[in-house]
């Protein structure tokens, strides 16, 4: 057997103009831009997994851009900033409403089947939080379907080399610029640096360093890590978004589409709930940005008060609520919600068409991410971030859905328009300095696996993790259990240094690949923790009840930003939130909303 | 405290332990190509509850028993593609196959049939990601449009006629599945052929010539011998046999009609 960190260091090399890591939505969008740019450049496309496997494919219900005669852009504005609770950069939102529709176009020309209205346009639906319909479908199947679109019409590039199962142990930073990452491929244990005059990073969200997610396993905030490490800021990880539905035990998805569709939820009583929570009227069809069609945030927070009022129901995997579609019939469930259908059929042994699905919330979505201007750029020279991994400030304090999708295409395509730039503006680096770099990389990634005194076990301390993330920074938080996570996630941090990894072989040693990732989501989780007990107030996703429950603008209308200390806690400072054209103002929905919004009008008409 | 009442409840409200301790026996079939000579049956003794999928099971395997088990997944809800595996000798996605229908007798796992292993469940999948490369998987316009004229006009019922072969998730069952792809691997197989039908069919698409020279060679669509076990087998209702016998009409209509249409000639 050949045996990890034995024999002599090797590294590999190959040259590439953009390096690109993440093959999902995002680092697809982000490929094609830049071999259109310029189809000399040498593209290097690396994913730890296929590209049809990353978890772009589990998202369901659509993805957002106006087309509607009585919609406009000022209106996805509108909805995206008060839905981020005021914390979007305004400038970055603007241009992003701006680009989705031809970005949607755009894939629909690449072969995307959307949804289709009987006179052959594309079909649009309602979205949590969204006033008028935009959201773009293809059935429930939506990331799926832009996701092999995406893939397949990728093949069509020749400069894009893929380089599949190849998975990023770290950036390669020279001269104050990154220069390439080193990759370790899964099939031999072989490492290679690929140079690379610029780096773009969509490796997507973090959602598995909690317990209970709706993410796929790759899901393990790798890209965040890596840049975090090399000193680019971690901006806004306190907001995690809680989907308020989904599978109890196993956290999988069931899309905001259901609701969407004319989808609603039930307390024990089988009564609406949502309309003691500020979410009102409780019409038969919920009206846009009410009730069942209101936020993520605002829906978690109120199935949160149902379970201490003893009005959910329990089940096996703790209390749930019950999603009823039965009044949608089977033939409009199996037409609009065919995946739903079958999920609930074969995972749950309900027919959605005859029995409520029960449901509650899981972790879905990390609103935070790498820091990064309206460009793509991070602070790092040559480093750009696209898709769930960044924080380009659209989402704020709590994403809407459907926004997501349409980030990747969007701000994918500028990653690699930009890093394409950058490219062509900058000489290669040098090789020789550049592989001791990598070498030393290497060390450290196999030190994992020769280090041979190691007692702890990986999915003890993954578990350990993700249970103490639930405790502190779930959908209510308080100072005490934030601060019991904080010392948790130090403390795993502390034993991760003796971990131990089994397995000591070089081919498709996923034990290894369990060890290095887990490095990484500690890192992101204590990020986000110490992120979420400085947050003094209460905003979107981050709900405190400790004397904190109030927005407090004065002090906190800004983004958090973490610095990686190395063995230490995360140093903390804040940035300034760019507002163009939205003042903060009260975040009210259903028919408070509707006032508010009138409001809003008539101060403006003055 | 309101919130750790809350999570006491909670955390009593979960199975008993006396619940979860119901086992079952999963064999699976082990290859570590630098240490074993040949692939090797392993029996696992797995703690289960009823509403457990062998993926599950094959994760606490890795996690509580052995490290060293290698297997691809990801998504967990079927979509993503990553956990192809043989259950009981039938291809099956792991995610979505439930250890209560193998109890008490228990399972034996295997990679996926018909592919080199690389290592324990993970097959080799070159062979598929290249066939997928070569049918140029994307639409070639039949006119071309600017995005500023917006959409393409499409039915739902032209987007019927090939959104269920839009479906396929790359899960490769069906070549499991698939006897004559066990025989001649050289055979495009029915996925890709699924794939190739459904750009083909695609209102949008005119690259259908393009594409055809693939299925009209010799490791086209007559190497199929209709036996629709790829079908059976499909966890999305992709239906790629389907796709394979529409396939072999159109071949065999455009192989007779270039000796009378000087167009179909052109070749």
């Amino acid at each position: 057997m050949r045996v990890v960190g034995q024999g002599e260091m090797h590294v590999e090399v190959f040259e590439a103009d953009i390096a690109i890591v993440g093959a999902g939505g995002a680092g697809l969008r982000a490929a094609i831009a830049a071999a259109e740019t310029d189809p000399v450049l040498k593209i290097a496309l690396i994913s730890k997994v296929y590209p049809m496997r990353s978890h772009t494919v589990a998202a369901e219900g659509g993805s957002a851009g106006v087309v509607q005669a009585h919609d406009s852009l000022d209106h996805h504005f509108n909805d995206t900033v008060g839905g981020g609770d005021w914390l979007c950069e305004q400038d970055v939102v603007e241009y992003f409403v701006a680009q989705c529709t031809e970005e949607m176009v755009q894939l629909e020309h690449w072969g995307c089947p959307w949804s289709r209205k009987p006179d052959g346009h594309i079909n649009v639906r309602a979205f949590g939080g969204m006033k008028i319909e935009r959201t773009w479908f293809a059935a429930d199947k939506t990331g799926f379907h832009m996701l092999h679109t995406l893939f397949q019409t990728s093949i069509k590039y020749p400069s894009i080399q893929r380089f599949d199962e190849f998975f990023c142990v770290d950036l390669v930073v020279e001269d104050g610029r990154v220069q390439g990452v080193v990759v370790l491929e899964t099939a031999t244990g072989q490492f290679t640096l690929i140079k690379a005059k610029s780096v773009i990073i969509a490796t997507g969200g973090a959602g598995r360093v909690f317990r209970e997610n709706t993410n796929g396993g790759i899901v393990t905030g790798d890209g965040m890590a890596m840049a975090y490490r090399h000193g680019v800021p971690l901006r806004d990880m306190e907001f995690v978004q809680y989907h308020p539905t989904c599978m109890p035990g196993t956290g999988l998805l069931f899309t905001e589409a259901c609701r969407g569709e004319g989808g609603l939820l039930l307390n024990k009583d089988g009564y609406r709930y949502l309309q003691d929570y500020g979410l009102g009227p409780a019409e038969d069809k919920p009206r846009n940005k009410a009730m069942e069609l209101g936020p993520r945030d605002r829906l978690s927070q109120a199935f949160w008060y149902e379970q201490q009022k003893g009005r959910t129901i329990e089940g096996p995997h703790g209390s749930v609520v019950h999603l009823d579609l039965r009044h949608l019939g089977e033939a409009y469930l199996r037409e609009r919600l065919p995946q739903i259908y079958e999920l609930a059929e074969e995972f749950l042994g309900v027919d959605p068409a005859h029995t409520p699905i029960p449901v509650r919330p899981a972790v879905h979505y990390t609103m935070g991410g790498i820091l990064v201007d309206g460009n793509c750029a991070a602070p790092l020279a040559g480093l750009y971030a696209a898709g769930e991994c960044s924080s380009v400030g659209i989402h704020g304090a709590n994403r809407l859905g459907s926004n997501s999708l349409a980030e990747l295409c969007v701000f994918g395509k500028v990653a690699g328009i930009e890093a394409a730039k950058f490219a062509k503006a900058v000489a290669p680096g040098n090789t020789a300095s550049l592989l001791k770099k990598a070498a030393d990389s290497q060390r450290q990634a196999e030190q994992l696996v020769t280090r041979s005194n190691g007692t702890e076990r990986i999915a003890t301390l993954r578990k350990e993790m993700a249970q103490t993330m639930e405790d502190g920074c779930g959908i209510y938080r308080l100072g005490d259990t934030m601060q019991a996570t904080c010392n948790k996630i130090d403390e795993l941090k502390q034993r991760f240094k003796n971990v131990n990894v089994e397995d000591k072989s070089s081919v498709w040693n996923t034990d290894w690949l369990l060890a290095i990732e887990l490095g990484y989501q500690l890192d992101v989780a204590q990020a986000m923790a110490y992120s979420a007990i400085n947050r003094k107030e209460s905003r979107g996703a981050h709900q405190r009840l400790d004397g904190f429950e109030a927005r407090d603008d004065v002090n906190f209308l800004k983004h958090s930003q973490a610095h990686y200390a190395g063995d230490g806690a995360p140093r903390i400072d804040y940035g300034e939130v760019k507002i163009t054209k939205s003042r903060p103002g009260t975040r009210a929905y259903g028919a408070a909303g509707e006032k508010a919004e009138q409001e809003r009008k008539q101060a403006s008409h003055v | 405290m309101e919130l750790q009442a809350r999570r006491q409840n909670r955390k009593e409200s979960r199975p008993a332990m006396s619940e979860i301790e119901k086992t079952i026996p999963i064999e699976v079939l082990r290859y570590r190509p630098e240490q074993d000579t040949e692939p090797v049956l392993q029996t696992f003794q797995v703690p289960f509850t009823d509403d457990m999928s062998v993926l599950q099971g094959l994760q606490y395997i890795k996690d509580y028993l052995d490290g060293s088990l290698s297997f691809r997944w990801s998504c967990r809800m079927a979509i993503c593609g990553s956990c192809g595996m043989m259950v009981n000798g039938k291809p099956s996605l792991s995610c979505k196959t439930f250890l209560r229908d193998y109890y008490p007798g228990g399972l034996r796992i295997e990679a996926l049939a018909h592919f080199p292993i690389e290592r324990d469940l993970v097959i080799v999948m070159d062979d598929f990601i290249e066939k997928l490369e070569s049918i140029k998987p994307y639409i070639i316009p039949k006119t071309p449009r600017a995005l500023s004229e917006g959409e393409y006009l499409q039915t739902p019922e032209e987007r019927d006629v090939y959104e269920q072969f839009s479906s396929c998730i790359n899960c490769m069952l069906c070549y499991a599945a698939c006897p004559q792809y066990g025989l001649n691997s050289k055979f495009v197989g029915p996925g890709i052929m699924a794939l190739l039908h459904r750009y083909n069919m695609d209102s949008r698409d005119g690259g259908t010539e393009q594409r055809m020279e693939l299925v009209h060679s010799e490791d086209g669509v007559f190497n199929c011998t209709a036996v629709g076990y790829c079908s059976e087998v499909c966890p999305k209702h992709v239906d790629p046999a389907n796709a394979v016998n529409i396939n072999k009409t159109e071949s065999a209509k455009d192989y007779f009609l270039r000796f009378v249409a000087p167009k179909g000639a052109a070749k």
